[in-house]
């Protein structure tokens, strides 16, 4: 415990976080690793964790029928994989593939839910920065929506 | 520090080239390897300028030089075969003439990076005319910090110079970073615009000059990102593209703002042309 402490707390993600808060983190925290090629999360199914990817690479993936997923981002140490535990419908909306071994600190959003709703500024801590998160890969989203590199630009 | 124009030859004397290879990169993208007609060794140029090349009976186009500085005897492009005459110039048979004009404009500021790390940020095509800068740090590896090159395409078969890549990865005190837009399954690299790359980036931005080519659009984002991590304006540079015709800052057709893209650039520094970045229509 003491050692997912020291590693949340340094963090980014969690940089300026009220040392009460990053004890309630480490409560809902574990050590977790996933293999080359394995999912990490599907589309569709509850979303109740969230994960810091500590090594390796991730790959955000849309599903479409008929060809092969799509790979819309990847992910890499230090990144954080997973939102959608922290607003209904709490359903994953992407899949989310090991492209090689990966390890990561997997948060339980289910009990980190609860104690939001009843501390609300660890809530507003969290939202916070989630938000910003959002934010920036909105931004890249958008970059990447221009097509920047086509001929027709 | 303003970036000076680096003209040493008559700019409206065209010079004879024969084309040695023509060798495709990407689906649409080529590299054109010419010689002097004459025997004699070509005109040296700074990383970052460009030529006018006339394919005779079509036009002349303005490319940006993508070959080693060091090496005198010949002259390399990287053409995107887009429009009638990109697709004229890169169907040259070798053995067939093409004229040269140039080297034209002003190049990267390899001399003020010295003592300093550089960031090549580069985008589709624009790494063309940093590849040059590229070289030439690694040729004079003691002079410099470390090189740090963040490369975006659109997908991977897009990605230009893959070998090269590979070779400048594994170059002691060098970082390559490569994106792309959109990855197939067997890409095992990044996928997210180039800007996503910064995070994983080893920077030193006190220490740093930034050398930036690509869409302009992708450079205003990166421009932001750079700033977001500390560079100063000074120390970023970009290269402009514009529809040129003479070169020389007479016609007009490169003007943008008080500038000539042609005689003033290609390579400007981003405090100076900033305004002008934030310009709708220009």
């Amino acid at each position: 415990m003491e050692n997912l402490e020291r590693i949340i707390a340094e963090h980014p993600f969690f940089e300026g976080l009220d040392s009460e808060f990053t004890k309630l983190m480490v409560s809902c925290a574990s050590n977790v690793r996933f293999k080359a090629g394995t999912y990490i999360l599907k589309e569709g199914d509850p979303a109740n964790t969230f994960y810091l990817i500590r090594e390796g690479k991730v790959a955000v993936e849309v599903f479409a029928p008929q060809r092969q997923p799509i790979i819309v981002a990847t992910l890499s140490v230090g990144e954080l994989l997973g939102w959608s535990w922290l607003l209904p419908p709490f359903q994953w909306r992407f899949h989310a593939r090991a492209i090689d071994s990966v390890r990561a600190i997997a948060l339980d959003g289910k009990c980190l839910r609860t104690k939001c709703e009843e501390n609300h500024d660890l809530g507003y801590a969290v939202l916070k920065r989630f938000a910003q998160i959002m934010e920036h890969r909105l931004e890249a989203t958008r970059l990447q929506l221009l097509d920047v590199y086509s001929v027709s630009r | 520090m303003t970036v000076t124009p680096q003209i040493e030859v008559d700019p409206m004397l065209m010079h004879p080239y024969v084309v040695r290879e023509v060798a495709k990169e990407t689906p649409d993208t080529f590299t054109l390897t010419i010689e002097p007609g004459n025997g004699e060794g070509s005109s040296s140029f700074v990383p970052g300028q460009f030529s006018m090349l006339w394919v005779f009976g079509v036009g002349e186009l303005p490319i940006s030089i993508s070959g080693d500085p060091a090496k005198h005897n010949r002259l390399v492009y990287t053409v995107r075969s887009v429009g009638q005459a990109t697709h004229a110039l890169v169907s040259q048979p070798v053995g067939n003439s093409v004229g040269v004009r140039g080297p034209l404009g002003t190049g990267w500021p390899a001399k003020a990076a010295r003592g300093k790390d550089v960031i090549i940020v580069a985008g589709g095509i624009g790494l063309a005319p940093l590849r040059p800068l590229v070289y030439h740090v690694l040729a004079n590896r003691k002079e410099y910090g470390r090189l740090v090159i963040l490369y975006g395409a659109r997908s991977p078969r897009e990605l230009l110079y893959r070998k090269e890549l590979a070779s400048w990865a594994r170059n002691r005190e060098t970082q390559l970073l490569v994106t792309v837009d959109y990855g197939g399954l067997a890409w095992r690299g990044h996928v997210g615009v180039v800007t996503t790359l910064f995070k994983y980036a080893r920077l030193q931005p006190a220490h740093s000059v930034a050398m930036v080519c690509g869409p302009e659009i992708m450079m205003r984002f990166v421009t932001r990102e750079l700033e977001m991590h500390g560079l100063r304006r000074d120390d970023i540079y970009l290269s402009m593209e514009r529809n040129m015709k003479c070169a020389v800052g007479v016609c007009g057709h490169c003007q943008y703002g008080p500038y000539f893209i042609c005689k003033d650039g290609p390579v400007f520094r981003y405090e100076q042309i900033r305004p002008l970045l934030e310009k709708y229509e220009l």
